[in-house]
């Protein structure tokens, strides 16, 4: 996950056995004025990295091909990196957690222009994330039965999914998400940069319906596409693991009250 | 009642875009006669007047291709399938499915308008594809832009900063006849952004439009798709409205 790094000094002026002498300096005067040396030529920077795909970019082949991974993460994902760290470099909004960045940014609808930047690197961290080699296949235990509960059984939650992407007209996201205010796990379609958090709820998987995220291996076949992902590439594994934490903010459960 | 059978029983297919009507000639007369016995005029796939590697260097033949035979067609096929459904809603006063058609129909319905344009606005380099304009809308873009490069330079500034997909267009604003740059979003035809607007040029800056020969670079795409321009149409359509 991106997330706001301190940079080393900004200058390499700073001795570090001097620094730490200057401690143990008794003449008091000498010690304010190497301070305040110290402080004029040290500046902490923080930016966002980019952070690698949890697989190497060639583990999801044949359905994802390295090629695609490499121009998608390489140059798409970091040309997203570098021009929030651009746009963040003299503005107010330096300092955030990506989450935050992102609420903030878009404004309830009339997105400041770093909300493209900073959505579509949190987007795509988490779909790196949504995959895995040797994915796809069923998910098990409570991510299943939350699932049932929703969907009614899992090829309907899988004709779904797979209707909403073929439905999205444009550039967009397919998520499944857990709905905070309706307790419950539901599909949600976002178009261009649009992301789930902003309305407060918590993405669970997503999958990327940019043409760049499948043009070079499916060319126009989408469909394809999006029965691969769900086949061979989906991530149960952090599916399950981000349910888990979403059952700290939401409670699913239904309380077993003891009859006496 | 067999006609309508028949026609909602071929739409599944055609919708997939590789039913039986598959050639890149038209949708099927078949499909047209039947139609147009019931007064419902269907859209059809225009023909190139090029062949589809004749663009390249500045757009490959394969982009041509599958921008053609796959996505076009799709937009015309998906468009007949939605406005046989429309047809069908209204005849049963069916308002519930005449609203929820809305978006298909615009979706479709303008990516076969815009594409269409995009067609006649391309032309080989042999064929005068890449010469300026002259005449009339040559004057025109000096008045309104200042040069033909600062209109270009625009046009690929608006086309670099189009965030997901869309159209940038040179559009005539017919009542007070000026020039103007325009984006729109996904298929959104030019006239959503005013109803007096004329599309001269489109370019196409969805990623199926590039992304196979220019990747994620598409300020390149921008840069070259001018060798391929074809200025003749742009200031004939000028020149029928802005007369």
């Amino acid at each position: 996950m991106a997330m706001a790094l301190p940079l080393a000094y900004a200058s390499s002026v700073v001795n570090p056995f001097e620094a730490g002498r200057l401690s143990f300096s008794t003449k008091a005067t000498k010690h304010k004025k190497h301070i305040y040396q110290f402080r004029k030529v040290t500046k902490v920077l923080a930016y966002y990295g980019l952070a690698n795909p949890p697989y190497k970019l060639d583990a999801l082949e044949p359905y994802m091909s390295r090629r695609t991974l490499e121009l998608h993460w390489g140059n798409i994902h970091r040309g997203y990196v570098d021009s929030l760290n651009k746009q963040l470099a003299n503005s107010p909004l330096y300092g955030c957690t990506m989450e935050e960045l992102i609420k903030t940014t878009f404004n309830n609808g009339n997105p400041l222009p770093e909300y493209n930047n900073a959505a579509e690197v949190w987007n795509h961290d988490f779909f790196w994330e949504s995959m895995q080699p040797n994915g796809g296949r069923l998910p098990w235990g409570g991510v299943l039965d939350q699932i049932e509960k929703d969907f009614g059984s899992f090829s309907n939650f899988r004709d779904e999914f797979v209707h909403s992407a073929m439905m999205l007209f444009g550039s967009g996201w397919v998520w499944l998400v857990l709905k905070t205010n309706e307790r419950r796990l539901s599909i949600v379609r976002t178009s261009n940069a649009v992301c789930p958090l902003v309305w407060g709820d918590i993405p669970i998987i997503s999958l990327d319906m940019w043409e760049h995220a499948y043009y070079l291996d499916y060319k126009d076949d989408v469909s394809k596409y999006v029965n691969n992902f769900m086949d061979h590439l989906i991530s149960w594994h952090s599916a399950t693991a981000r349910m888990v934490r979403a059952e700290a903010f939401v409670n699913l459960g239904e309380p077993k009250i003891p009859v006496a | 009642m067999a006609l309508r059978a028949l026609l909602t029983k071929r739409a599944p297919t055609l919708a997939s875009g590789l039913g039986p009507f598959a050639s890149a000639g038209g949708s099927g007369t078949g499909w047209q006669g039947l139609c147009h016995a019931r007064g419902l005029k269907v859209a059809a796939l225009p023909d190139l007047e090029y062949d589809y590697g004749a663009l390249a260097p500045a757009i490959s033949g394969e982009i041509m291709r599958l921008h053609h035979q796959k996505h076009h067609k799709a937009y015309v096929s998906n468009y007949n399938d939605a406005l046989e459904k429309l047809d069908a809603a209204m005849a049963k006063g069916d308002v519930a499915a005449v609203v929820r058609l809305q978006s298909a129909i615009k979706f479709n319905g303008g990516g076969h308008i815009n594409h269409t344009i995009f067609w006649k606005n391309l032309k080989p380099v042999n064929e005068g594809g890449g010469e300026p304009p002259h005449a009339t809308l040559g004057w025109a873009i000096d008045t309104d832009f200042g040069s033909l490069e600062a209109l270009v330079q625009k046009m690929n500034a608006e086309g670099a900063a189009l965030q997901g997909s869309g159209w940038v267009w040179l559009a005539l604003e017919k009542e007070r006849k000026k020039l103007l740059v325009e984006t729109t979003a996904n298929q959104d035809p030019l006239v959503t952004k005013g109803a007096n607007l004329v599309p001269l040029l489109g370019i196409d800056v969805w990623e199926h439009a590039y992304y196979l020969q220019y990747k994620n670079v598409k300020p390149d795409y921008l840069k070259n798709i001018w060798k391929v321009m074809n200025w003749k149409y742009a200031s004939e359509v000028y020149d029928s409205e802005a007369a």
